[in-house]
């Protein structure tokens, strides 16, 4: 029996992966837990991208994880990123084509329609994809219940994966926080189909269509475990950065705004690590969604190892 | 020397932006830098996890009011830096356009003069202006930091001239170099002109490989330092033959 801990993206990916490599598996999670920072993510597929800062194997690993998702959950689009800086910054594009690979030069409006007159040219990377995190992490639980695998809040009964993310952070001197803050606009009067990158020195966002007229805008990266809501300058710098994508969003509805801490090593890669016999996985950064169902599948390469081993 | 203190690296680096404090460790050892500086505004006391990477790499660090706009916030932070830090040292930025992040010189002085009235060693971000630099002094600071050019802008030094102006009027106090720089040939032409230190973070921070670009500006700092210690050749208005011409042959 393994007994995960935390059901964020690490802890259901975890989960999935070994029941699907036949281990009996439990999950834990605390009844008093604070909901699982997974929830504000992005739920970007976007290895290439991730690239301009990620070392390369982010990119490689991360590769795999638009095919995963797809074949584990519904509602993964795959329509590329299409990655936009505003006039005065060009620049920004061709240092983020020197940084990226897999992409093409687009004419914006070609892609987005919506976009028509705004930019004159943009960066596709055709191979990635997103989708609703909190929905595919429900598919991922749903799966899990349906193949029996029990969800509780009592002492764990088997060998232990610990994947709390900062819950964790007694266990692992080097972990830290890295706080990240977004918000979400219901805004009917723009229609983008595909996750929009907007390249800025200071003030960069995300864009990513949620459907009927949802996007959710992200996210800040700052060196803080300071937990609460988002800040008003945090707003202010993510709703300019939006406005300057569409001016569409400045009549959105403003629903929902949100705040987490990233659990990062300081190489901010997401890594399995084993103290005593506890394996944990953690450091997600701000790659969890891609990141969790890689080191899922090194997870029980591990253990299928040492039970191996053991026989 | 620098409030005392005497740095065999001239090469001063900024810590944001960089992919992660891994990447960031490894820059500043390739670089040699001696002084590091940590943004606070925005992160507050909550940072610490953050900050205790930078303790670890034995540097001294030199606190910033990054993101202040007046002068009770640059005060606020500078107080919040020697608690955190304990170091009486801060470099004070006080930003007057959030565009261009030109320091706002009046708040500037005003905020010096405070800080330096409380017992800080004060390293004013400031433009190349003489009289703002005299005021600083007035007010207590013993080094000046003019610009480059607008930080994170990579323009290099803007006006030149009016840095040699200033390199000259201020010959006995330390003046750094900071914001603007965007290549090592700029921050070595700073050296060459005798200024003391540059500061720089976003060239390095934002280069595709930040840690062979650090060791590039800590190499190109090292040359233009040694560059200025040993004697420029003044530059000359035309080329003259270096060899006489005496005795030769008149060909033409």
């Amino acid at each position: 029996m393994i007994s995960v801990l935390g059901c964020g993206v690490a802890g259901l990916c975890a989960a999935t992966v070994l029941a699907e490599a036949g281990f009996a598996v439990e999950v834990i999670a605390p009844a008093d837990a604070p909901p699982p920072v997974s929830h504000l993510a992005g739920g970007m597929l976007a290895p290439f991208c991730e690239g301009d800062g990620a070392p390369d194997l982010i990119v490689e690993k991360g590769r795999a994880a638009v095919d995963w998702w797809a074949a584990h959950v519904p509602g993964v689009e795959r329509r590329g990123t299409l990655v936009l800086a505003p006039a005065r910054d060009t620049v920004e594009l061709d240092r983020f084509a020197r940084a990226t690979r897999g992409h093409d030069w687009a004419a914006p409006a070609d892609l987005e329609p919506d976009l028509a007159g705004r930019f004159a040219r943009g960066l596709f990377f055709a191979d990635e994809a997103h989708m609703d995190p909190r929905a595919a992490l429900g598919a991922l639980r749903a799966a899990l219940v349906d193949q029996g695998v029990v969800f509780h809040d009592g002492p764990p009964r088997g060998r232990v994966v610990d994947c709390r993310g900062l819950g964790a952070a007694g266990a692992l001197g080097d972990l830290r926080a890295v706080r990240g803050e977004m918000l979400e606009l219901d805004a009917p009067d723009v229609a983008l189909t595909r996750v929009v990158r907007l390249l800025h020195p200071r003030f960069p966002c995300y864009i990513v269509p949620r459907g009927q007229g949802r996007y959710m805008v992200g996210a800040t990266m700052v060196e803080s475990a300071r937990d609460g809501a988002i800040t008003a300058r945090a707003v202010m710098e993510l709703l300019s950065a939006a406005y300057t994508v569409h001016p569409g969003f400045a009549e959105a509805r403003l629903i929902a705004t949100g705040a987490g801490l990233r659990p990062s090593f300081p190489d901010n890669i997401p890594a399995i690590r084993r103290l005593g016999d506890v394996i944990h996985v953690n450091g997600m950064y701000r790659h969890g969604f891609l990141m969790a169902p890689v080191l899922a599948m090194e997870l029980v390469q591990i253990l299928t190892q040492e039970m191996a081993h053991a026989d | 020397m620098f409030y005392g203190v005497d740095l065999n690296s001239r090469l001063m680096l900024g810590t944001a932006q960089y992919p992660s404090p891994q990447v960031l460790r490894d820059a500043i050892t390739a670089s040699g830098a001696e002084v590091i500086t940590v943004s606070l505004r925005r992160e507050g006391p909550e940072g610490a996890g953050f900050r205790d990477i930078l303790r670890d790499s034995g540097c001294r660090i030199l606190p910033n009011t990054a993101g202040c706009h007046s002068v009770r916030e640059a005060v606020t932070t500078a107080h919040m830096a020697r608690e955190l830090f304990g170091t009486t040292w801060i470099k004070l930025e006080v930003i007057g356009h959030a565009d261009t992040l030109q320091p706002d010189p009046f708040a500037l002085v005003e905020a010096a003069r405070i800080l330096c009235v409380d017992g800080f060693e004060v390293f004013p971000y400031t433009t190349e202006d003489l009289i703002v630099g005299e005021k600083l002094i007035e007010a207590g600071c013993r080094v000046l930091m003019p610009w480059g050019a607008p930080i994170g802008s990579g323009q290099g030094l803007r006006h030149v001239e009016a840095l040699r102006t200033m390199r000259a009027h201020f010959a006995s106090v330390p003046l750094v170099v900071d914001a603007g720089i965007g290549a090592p040939s700029q921050a070595m032409l700073a050296m060459e002109m005798g200024f003391d230190a540059v500061l720089l973070n976003t060239a390095v921070a934002r280069a595709l490989d930040p840690v062979t670009m650090a060791r590039a500006f800590g190499q190109a700092v090292a040359a233009g330092q040694a560059a200025c210690q040993a004697g420029l050749m003044p530059r000359r208005d035309m080329a003259q033959a270096s060899t006489p011409i005496f005795g030769m042959a008149e060909l033409a």
